[in-house]
């Protein structure tokens, strides 16, 4: 059999950057797979997916050499049209993909282009709209869905088209856990249903190995480091050696002194089989290893009670909840897009007011604060850097809020060079912004917080869309800074996260506290994790699969192995 | 008419809805009493220099009639069409400035400058004015001393906040063939 | 802020007319009302307009506060014109007929009392079009609607993006504003004209780039779906003319042509009973 999409001693550098971005790539695909493409940001994974979605070389501009074909096809003679007939592509940025006023529009939006006439279009879009589950939604705005439904929607507009192959970049960057679990099983039924091609970018390979993948083809620095079975690459060093995060059943048994290999079907939790030995060892390694410290009983920072808020359009976001943050902790709100966590740092911050309900900070009323006030004391970090930096040197982004504080130039100068050695932004200091990373700009936005001094530091989502290695370097980051005594809420939905820095979790869902405990507590509770559209850690299924009856105490004691280890 | 490249139908779109939001929502309390100063020229004459005159008319156009209907006081077709002139203006202006390279000198901040200055004077010194003479047959003397406040106030606006966007935009744009990885 | 245009979706005849329609009749009413002031006509106008809304089912209610804004408005140009130009009226209908005086300079004058009428009549005739046109007709048929009049389809498209991101880029603007608050930047009174403005650029700098960040996006993502690919494309929201559409056209078009023969046949626009 041929393969349908072919890559020949493939090289393409971007006319913007001084080195190609993709070297030498030999890979082929054949028709009816399911491929995983996986990589740390920058290792060309994306660029890899413009070359075959077309987008390079016909809107990105470079220079390429070695050949590429789709089916038999060389894509340079082609057009960006003729292959967005034969690959249908599902971009990370949901709104961005969302071009119609509706949903409706926005399914029907590639046949529209092809002039298709109004009468097909009808029953085109609705019927992909029902595979897909969106067929109730058809007249609705962007604005009413939420991030899965809009997923959703993207994916049936690229279906539509009856597409051959399927690439999905990053496809469960902006979801929370258990829709991303959704997403990843309807990626695997339309595979099936329409025996299409399927392609994934992602680098949360635990999250995607959740349903079978053929092949997994692991990238670094351009190149293809390997070409393998995700047994193959469960039972390999690869994971370690190119910073991609293993899944946490498989670094448990690691800890347990289980071997992984090819034979024992370790690409998911549910196909793996241990032997009576694997299991000894787990419990063994389970019975030996110690509990982990409990939760700080430090004094309370930020009292929040009984706070209820709805928006002007009457929707409720918030119904009576109680928070109390205290000294020195990590604390983590969870829960899906929609369950007020925003809406809750909202409050803190003085974006909004409650309509009931106290807010007190080391018991003085914050409700008679201004949100300026409050900020110095509450610092908040929004999700997306770019969101917040305004200027174009990183000394003056930093300093910022210092000067509109009227604060005068040498204490400016002071305070903000020892942030920027804490950050470890100081030989940077003179650079433009534009020049840092992601993961740095990051950094310079929570350094412009911290200049503030405050005692509480919110962020919303901090390590959304970060590879492993941005993931462990800001947040060992956060942690080296609660160290120094600042308390850190995040609000998030990322479950390694919390499993691996944060003590306590408060659970939200539609404006109410589900919850409020330990996080092992949270994430083996499969009655909580159902309604707050969490997802089981793969540990819980492990205790089981070993007959430990204590799946909490579980986890507890692998968080404390694991903290060990890492520290 | 040059062929429109999908990029520059977006640019419209957004740069429509981004002369939206900053004309309708976003007012900043001027120094009158009752009366605010809109910022959305100092948008418009970015987006201009970036994107072109095609699209610098289309923003304008479709942005200011947009705001006129959602205010539901009529569409001032005169002062439409003078927002659609000053982006189109502006495009042909500022069509030596390469922001997209990355550069921004003092000479293209200069350049960008003197052309905001004589596009507003053409557009609310005689486009918008005369327009409303010849639709509304409004006195003279009201029509012009409309111009020249609508005027000023807009080349203010433009100096501080179009000048801070074409070095803000520049900056964040990597010079060609400059990059190297860093680790 | 979903709905800023104000549409208000009810079965009516009004609403069962085409948006291209509806747009084609608010224009040839518009450049009607623009081109006379033949107070005959335009005394005809608001009356016809009002029973429109009649027939709309869209009720006073519903557009309260936009009429309360344009009130204001009218009130004040009004006020305006009379300011800079209390003779105007004169001018145009060349007689003086002085009814009382409040100072030197400010005459009030039948001419001047008589455009000031007229003024309003305008604003009369054309303000409840628009807001029938807003009210009645659906955002995601505009696009469509405006490649149906002629419009190419590429620009058809621009307008319906801009009406698909106000949404969001409102959403943005409000959290990037708030977050910059929280670090203390101030539009308020209390700093100086300069000051300010530099302000809001702290807000809009992170707006407008990742703006430029969403267009790239947004591009890649309609030309993957082959947007741009033919001369021509279809809409899904696109509705067909009825007899209804036709004849609504064809009235709203001889307005017009009334319009321009009347001027043509005074010599002048303006009407004048005590000529």
């Amino acid at each position: 059999m041929d393969p349908i999409i072919k890559f020949h001693n493939f090289t393409w550098k971007y006319n913007a950057q001084a080195e190609p971005t993709l070297h030498d790539i030999n890979l082929e695909i054949f028709e009816g797979e399911k491929v995983l493409i996986c990589g740390p940001s920058g290792c060309g994974k994306s660029t890899l997916a413009h070359c075959i979605n077309g987008l390079i070389p016909f809107s990105y501009k470079g220079e390429s050499s070695g050949s590429l074909t789709i089916f038999g096809k060389e894509t340079k003679a082609l057009s960006i049209f003729d292959m967005s007939k034969m690959v249908g592509t599902v971009l990370q940025d949901s709104d961005g993909q969302f071009v119609g006023l509706t949903v409706a529009e926005d399914i029907a939006f590639a046949l529209e282009n092809d002039c298709v006439p109004q009468k097909e279009l009808f029953e085109r879009v609705a019927k992909v709209a029902g595979e897909v589950s969106v067929g109730e939604h058809l007249h609705h705005a962007p604005t009413e869905l939420s991030g899965g439904q809009k997923q959703r929607v993207s994916l049936a507009g690229v279906m539509v088209d009856d597409v051959p192959v399927l690439l999905f970049d990053e496809p469960l960057a902006n979801l929370d856990p258990a829709t991303g679990k959704q997403a990843i099983e309807l990626i695997d039924e339309i595979k099936r249903t329409r025996n299409a091609t399927v392609i994934i970018i992602e680098h949360r390979l635990e999250d995607v190995l959740w349903r079978d993948v053929d092949r997994v083809i692991l990238m670094q620095d351009g190149r293809i480091a390997a070409d393998v079975t995700p047994d193959e690459l469960l039972s390999s060093d690869l994971l370690k050696t190119y910073g991609i995060r293993e899944p946490l059943y498989i670094t448990a048994l690691k800890y347990a002194g289980v071997e992984i290999l090819p034979e024992k079907a370790p690409h998911s939790i549910r196909s793996i089989n241990l032997s009576d030995d694997d299991v000894n060892a787990v419990k063994n390694w389970y019975f030996k290893a110690s509990e982990g410290a409990a939760p700080g009983n430090g004094e309370i920072l930020l009292n929040a009670e009984h706070i209820s808020f709805a928006y002007d359009n009457g929707r409720k976001a918030l119904d009576d909840v109680s928070v109390a943050v205290r000294k020195g902790e990590m604390l983590a709100i969870v829960g899906r897009n929609g369950a007020g966590k925003s809406t809750f740092s909202k409050l803190v911050c003085g974006f909004e007011r409650p309509r009931n309900g106290s807010l007190l900070f080391k018991g003085q009323d914050l409700m008679k604060l201004s949100i300026k006030e409050r900020a110095d004391s509450i610092g908040y970090v929004m999700q997306n850097p770019n969101q917040m930096i305004s200027q174009v040197m990183i000394a003056d982004e930093v300093a910022l809020g210092l000067k509109t504080r009227g604060v005068p130039e040498e204490e400016i100068t002071r305070r903000v060079e020892d942030t920027l050695k804490i950050c470890g932004l100081y030989p940077f200091r003179k650079w433009p912004v534009s020049a840092l990373s992601y993961g740095q700009k990051k950094r310079v936005t929570i350094a412009s917080i911290l200049v503030l001094d405050p005692e509480i530091i919110i962020l919303d989502e901090p390590t959304a869309g970060q590879d492993f290695r941005h993931y462990t370097e800001i947040m060992e980051f956060l942690r080296e800074i609660n160290r120094r005594g600042i308390t850190v809420v995040m609000i998030t939905h990322d479950m390694h996260l919390m499993l691996e820095y944060c003590d306590r979790a408060v659970v939200l869902s539609d404006g109410r506290k589900l919850a409020d405990a330990h996080c092992a507590a949270v994430l083996t509770d499969p009655d909580l994790i159902e309604r707050a559209s969490l997802k089981l850690t793969s540990l819980y299924d492990l205790a089981h699969l070993c007959g430990i009856e204590d799946a909490e105490g579980f986890v507890r004691c692998f968080i404390a192995c694991d903290r060990e280890v890492r520290a | 008419m040059k062929k429109f490249s999908v990029k520059t139908i977006v640019a419209i779109g957004i740069g429509a809805a981004l002369f939206f939001v900053c004309g309708r929502f976003i007012a900043i309390p001027s120094p009158v009493p009752n009366t605010s100063i809109t910022i959305q020229y100092g948008v418009l004459g970015f987006m201009s220099a970036v994107f072109g005159p095609v699209a610098g008319l289309l923003i304008g156009l479709i942005g200011h009639a947009l705001i006129d209907a959602s205010w539901g006081w009529g569409v001032w077709w005169s002062w439409v069409i003078a927002s659609g002139v000053f982006g189109f203006l502006m495009g042909l202006a500022c069509k030596k400035i390469n922001l997209d390279d990355g550069i921004c000198s003092k000479k293209d901040i200069a350049r960008f400058n003197i052309s905001q200055l004589i596009c507003h004077i053409v557009c609310w010194g005689a486009v918008a004015p005369v327009l409303d003479i010849l639709i509304y047959q409004e006195p003279v003397e009201k029509l012009f001393a409309q111009g020249l406040v609508a005027g000023i106030s807009n080349a203010v606006t433009t100096a501080v906040i179009g000048t801070l966007l074409c070095i803000a935009y520049a900056k964040a744009k990597p010079q060609k063939g400059s990059l190297t990885k860093e680790e | 802020m979903i709905n800023i245009f104000n549409y208000i979706e009810r079965q009516s005849p009004i609403h069962r007319l085409t948006g291209a329609t509806k747009l084609v009749c608010f224009l040839l009413w518009s450049f009607a009302s623009m081109v006379t002031y033949d107070t005959r006509i335009l005394a005809v106008l608001p009356v016809a307009a009002v029973i429109l809304f009649g027939v709309s089912k869209i009720r006073l209610k519903d557009v309260k506060f936009i009429l309360s804004v344009t009130a204001v408005f009218m009130v004040l140009n009004n006020l305006l014109v009379f300011l800079f130009s209390p003779m105007h009226g004169c001018e145009i209908y060349g007689s003086v007929t002085e009814l009382f005086r409040i100072s030197a300079r400010y005459v009030v004058t039948r001419e001047q009392l008589w455009y000031h009428l007229n003024l309003v009549l305008k604003y009369l005739a054309q303000i409840p079009m628009l807001l029938l046109f807003v009210t009645t007709t659906d955002p995601s048929e505009f696009a469509a609607s405006l490649n149906k009049i002629g419009v190419n389809y590429k620009i058809a498209y621009s307008v319906a993006l801009a009406l698909r991101y106000i949404p969001d880029i409102q959403r943005e603007y409000h959290d990037i504003s708030l977050s910059q608050q929280a670090r203390g930047i101030e539009m308020s009174k209390k700093e100086s004209l300069v000051k300010r403005l530099k302000a809001a650029s702290a807000i809009l700098i992170p707006l407008i780039l990742s703006s430029m960040d969403r267009i790239e996006i947004i591009s890649n993502a309609m030309e993957l779906r082959g947007f741009g690919k033919g001369k021509k494309r279809s809409w899904y929201m696109a509705r067909p003319f009825t007899p209804a559409d036709i004849l609504s056209m064809i009235i709203c078009g001889l307005l017009l042509v009334l319009a321009i023969i009347d001027t043509a046949k005074m010599g002048t626009r303006f009407w004048y009973p005590w000529a």
